[in-house]
């Protein structure tokens, strides 16, 4: 059956970032004059507006920020995975991503460790997701 | 250049109207926005053709508005349909009416939500972390909410004070769509839409319009009703992270804390002062992030502070005294406003909170505001 949940809208500014997990890396946006690193990316530095932004990759390593769990799917793609968990990841290197959270407990707290994983959801999208480190 | 504190007691509405509330599918936003209008019309007694300021928010076009109503105004405002505008577009007309840009200005917003299946998510508002199913502005107050509960302790029955004191309300509302007291219990009991917010989280989708007339304090005693004055206003916008809509990690603590005392400070009253708070009820947890961030309760403390019905009507703190958003109507904080002013005026009846002379309204929000209210 084919993937039927939404997929990333490739443009511009993301399209080396969702390049990149297809190999397995994942690659934060950075700005080459101050430093400051983002996600998701933008067409100049909001710290110092410069143009020369480039791209670094990330360790995949975080906390867990927050959780939430959905009990209504808002596509017909979710609807066979009902409750399905959203989580909020802040990266090792500062920038705050959302994602799922493939581990299943409920013994869940604010703060854990997390580590990405990544999972192909078709030939061109490698989604990457986060599971609590043991 | 003038102090924008200047302003303060400036401006008076005059006039407010509602529609009815429900599911309306036979008829579409401009209809709904001119029954508003023609009822604040004829709550303060103006010929309509005096209105020379339009303000439109979530109505497509603002020139069918003006043609709809027989209006050529001299000064006009569209602002889109999310919630957050209200207190924007109140605060906008004001200083319109101030600079002189229109003498009487109409606001109007209509919302037809309903009976069009609105969601609210999905392919309706497309995000970041659709991939991911992340969608809708009631899982990002979720996300918030679960914050809340980690870093303070508040519970989920905490939490429900909310829902349960703003539905008594409701009861006590003829006009409010939904209006059969609920319990903690019930709240606990009901279903998840996205844990750990439930069904009693979330607000209602319903459709109806609201309009209310604005003019300067020296013209505003020339009508029918006495006029409710601007006393202040405060405002704070948090746009990072728009990535993730509706949502900020620390509960928009400082923009409600920064727009707050704007707003205290200009209209030169305190939070005790405060008679009655309307406050931006889309989900119940932004009540409590707005209670902390005005500072009726420390940082952290508002799931204690609301217990054993804390914002009921005779409690510390009345909110929502119409039923707001999670029981009287989705207007997207047009309705509370005029709940203030009919609170002031003291038209409220069985849901009157007695001796009403300062309301504040308050929005927690990327684009946060709070006006005060007080009897002209």
């Amino acid at each position: 059956m084919s993937y039927n949940k939404p997929l990333p809208k490739l443009d511009t500014d993301n399209r080396p970032f969702w390049a990149a997990t297809k190999q397995g890396k994942f690659m934060l946006q950075f700005c080459r004059d101050c430093g400051d690193t983002r996600f998701p990316p933008g067409p100049v530095c909001p710290k110092c507006l410069s143009s020369n932004q480039d791209w670094k990759e990330a360790s995949g390593k975080g906390t867990l920020e927050s959780w939430v769990d959905f009990h209504r799917a808002y596509w017909d793609g979710f609807k066979g995975e009902l409750p399905y968990r959203v989580c909020m990841v802040r990266l090792e290197e500062g920038p705050v991503v959302v994602s799922n959270l493939t581990s299943k407990t409920d013994n869940l707290r604010m703060g854990q460790p997390v580590q990405v994983v990544y999972e192909a959801v078709t030939d061109e999208v490698t989604l990457p997701k986060f599971a609590l480190v043991e | 250049m003038y102090d924008l504190a200047d302003l303060k007691d400036k401006v008076a509405v005059i006039g407010v109207g509602n529609t009815k509330y429900g599911n309306f599918p036979e008829i579409d936003d401009y209809g709904l926005a001119a029954h508003a209008f023609r009822n604040a019309v004829e709550d303060c007694g103006i010929d309509k053709n005096k209105v020379d300021g339009l303000l439109v928010s979530r109505i497509p076009y603002y020139a069918r508005m003006g043609e709809v109503l027989g209006l050529n105004p001299r000064w006009t405002i569209t602002l889109p349909g999310h919630g957050r505008m209200s207190g924007m577009g109140i605060i906008e007309a004001a200083t319109a009416i101030a600079a002189g840009h229109c003498d009487y200005a109409a606001l109007l917003y209509a919302n037809i939500g309903r009976s069009r299946r609105v969601n609210y998510g999905g392919d309706e508002s497309p995000g970041t972390w659709d991939p991911w199913g992340f969608t809708s502005p009631g899982a990002a107050h979720a996300m918030a909410f679960r914050r809340h509960m980690e870093l303070y302790g508040t519970t989920t029955r905490q939490l429900a004070e909310v829902s349960v004191a703003i539905r008594h309300h409701a009861s006590l509302n003829p006009d409010a769509v939904m209006r059969t007291p609920f319990t903690i219990d019930d709240h606990e009991a009901a279903r998840f839409i996205t844990a750990p917010l439930r069904l009693l989280d979330y607000c209602l989708i319903n459709d109806g319009a609201v309009c209310l007339i604005l003019t300067s304090k020296e013209r505003a005693k020339d009508f029918k009703k006495p006029p409710v004055l601007i006393s202040g206003f405060g405002a704070q916008e948090t746009y990072s992270p728009s990535s993730v809509a509706n949502f900020d990690m620390d509960c928009w603590y400082p923009a409600i804390s920064a727009a707050g005392e704007q707003a205290y400070r200009m209209a030169g009253v305190s939070r005790g002062d405060v008679d009655a708070l309307m406050c931006y009820d889309n989900f119940s947890p932004t009540v409590l992030f707005t209670l902390e961030g005005l500072g009726f309760c420390g940082k952290g403390e508002s799931g204690p502070w609301v217990e054993n019905g804390a914002l009921k009507i005779g409690g510390k703190l009345p909110v929502n005294t119409d039923g707001g958003h999670l029981s009287n109507s989705y207007m997207q904080g047009w309705a509370l406003n005029v709940e203030a002013v009919r609170q002031l005026r003291g038209e409220c009846g069985a849901r009157q909170v007695p001796n009403c002379e300062v309301v504040q309204y308050a929005q927690s929000t990327p684009c946060t505001r709070s006006i005060i209210y007080t009897r002209g």
